[in-house]
């Protein structure tokens, strides 16, 4: 109990760390902040309903007033602005992220964390944060779906570096992903 | 951590947050129904009068938070330019202006302990219904306490990286910070528990 709300908190805070952190830009020339690399991390390794608490925490969090957002910005604005549906859709993107590692079985962890967050990361996400832009701006779908469909190479990356940072984590501290069953130990749950 | 209240102290900073948040969905809602481009200037001329209110460090400070909209602005503009309805155009980005603008206002004069205790009095009916909203209130502490660690972390990290290789530390840095954040997690609950657990009692007192 304790440890779940300690480690839903300390992925709010990596969620919130990553977008602040000027030093891990991704990314060739343009920066593209690593803050939905954090939405996606919290899903494939927290799972589904505690990588969606951490990201609905660190929601709550801007919206009580701390400038944690990608590039400081934070307060009830954001949730008025055109990139509204993307700041909602983190929890819904962490939740399916961690569907996904817990209900599909397929062998390298790496492997499975990166479709994960290919669905709920980009998929997912992208459907929410164009739906909010559309309803923000008056505009068709469609449209609103071309405007922001240029950011989707950088979250690609990001979803394969959240495919290799699970495969390491898988490697190095099998016992963190708890949806993970190491070669050979199929049988045994913890 | 520095919250975006204003550190102006204006009058509103006193009112109760549930007045301003209820006042803002009140307006937020109003907005949409105003038709026109005069009606949506005069709604964001009013919002901005507010911000000059306080005086002029107040909004500045206000016009700064509003900066992050300028660019969907120009796209705003220019969309509307090329498929030839700039007139509602126009309307539709001086609402969204003003939607943000009224929203960083509440944000602005609202201290974060005052969202804190409207969150608790928000969740209250939860609380009424079994669920243990306690552990909310001990997530946000850890949060506000531990996002300047990890950045600070990721910092030391940078650092530590740029002092032995000639590239640019990028990605990488996130496996350590992840596996530290683990750690953390894990001594935190330890610690928590030592401490007396976290609170589970099923009280319905506020």
């Amino acid at each position: 109990m304790e440890r779940n709300i300690a480690q839903v908190a300390l992925f709010a805070a990596m969620i919130a760390a990553l977008g602040l952190v000027p030093q891990i830009t991704l990314g060739f020339g343009v920066p593209i902040t690593a803050q939905t690399l954090g939405v996606m991390l919290a899903g494939a390794v927290l799972g589904a309903r505690r990588g969606a608490a951490a990201a609905g925490l660190f929601l709550l969090l801007v919206a009580l007033g701390l400038p944690l957002l990608a590039g400081g910005r934070g307060g009830l604005g954001v949730f008025a602005s055109p990139t509204a549906g993307f700041a909602l859709g983190f929890p819904v993107a962490a939740f399916v992220t961690g569907l996904f590692v817990e209900r599909v079985a397929l062998r390298p962890a790496g492997l499975v964390a990166g479709i994960g967050a290919v669905l709920g990361g980009i998929v997912v996400l992208y459907i929410l944060g164009a739906g909010g832009l559309a309803i923000v701006t008056g505009k068709p779908l469609a449209e609103a779906f071309r405007l922001v469909a240029v950011f989707i190479p950088g979250d690609l990356l990001k979803a394969a570096i959240t495919g290799m940072l699970v495969q390491a984590l898988a490697r190095a501290r099998p016992q963190t992903l708890a949806w993970h069953r190491p070669a050979g130990s199929a049988q045994t749950r913890l | 951590m520095i919250s975006l209240t204003s550190p102006v102290e204006t009058r509103a900073h006193r009112w109760p947050a549930g007045l301003k948040l209820g006042a803002l969905c009140l307006c937020s809602t109003g907005l949409f129904g105003l038709p026109g481009i005069g009606w949506n200037a005069a709604a964001l001329a009013l919002v901005l009068g507010l911000y000059a209110l306080p005086g002029p460090v107040f909004l500045r400070a206000g016009l700064a938070s509003l900066r992050v909209v300028l660019p969907f602005v120009a796209i705003l503009l220019a969309w509307h330019a090329l498929t030839g309805d700039l007139p509602q155009g126009v309307a539709i980005t001086l609402r969204m202006v003003a939607l943000v603008a009224l929203a960083n206002l509440v944000t602005m004069t609202t201290p974060l302990e005052d969202m804190v205790a409207l969150i608790h009095r928000l969740t209250a009916p939860l609380r009424r219904l079994g669920l243990r909203t306690a552990a909310l209130e001990l997530a946000i502490p850890l949060v506000i306490r531990f996002t300047p660690v990890l950045v600070a972390r990721a910092e030391t990290l940078a650092e530590a990286w740029r002092a032995r290789s000639r590239r640019r530390p990028g990605w990488q840095l996130v496996l350590p910070l992840t596996l530290q954040a683990l750690d953390d997690a894990d001594h935190v609950g330890e610690a928590l528990r030592a401490r007396g657990g976290a609170p589970i009692s099923l009280d319905t007192e506020d």
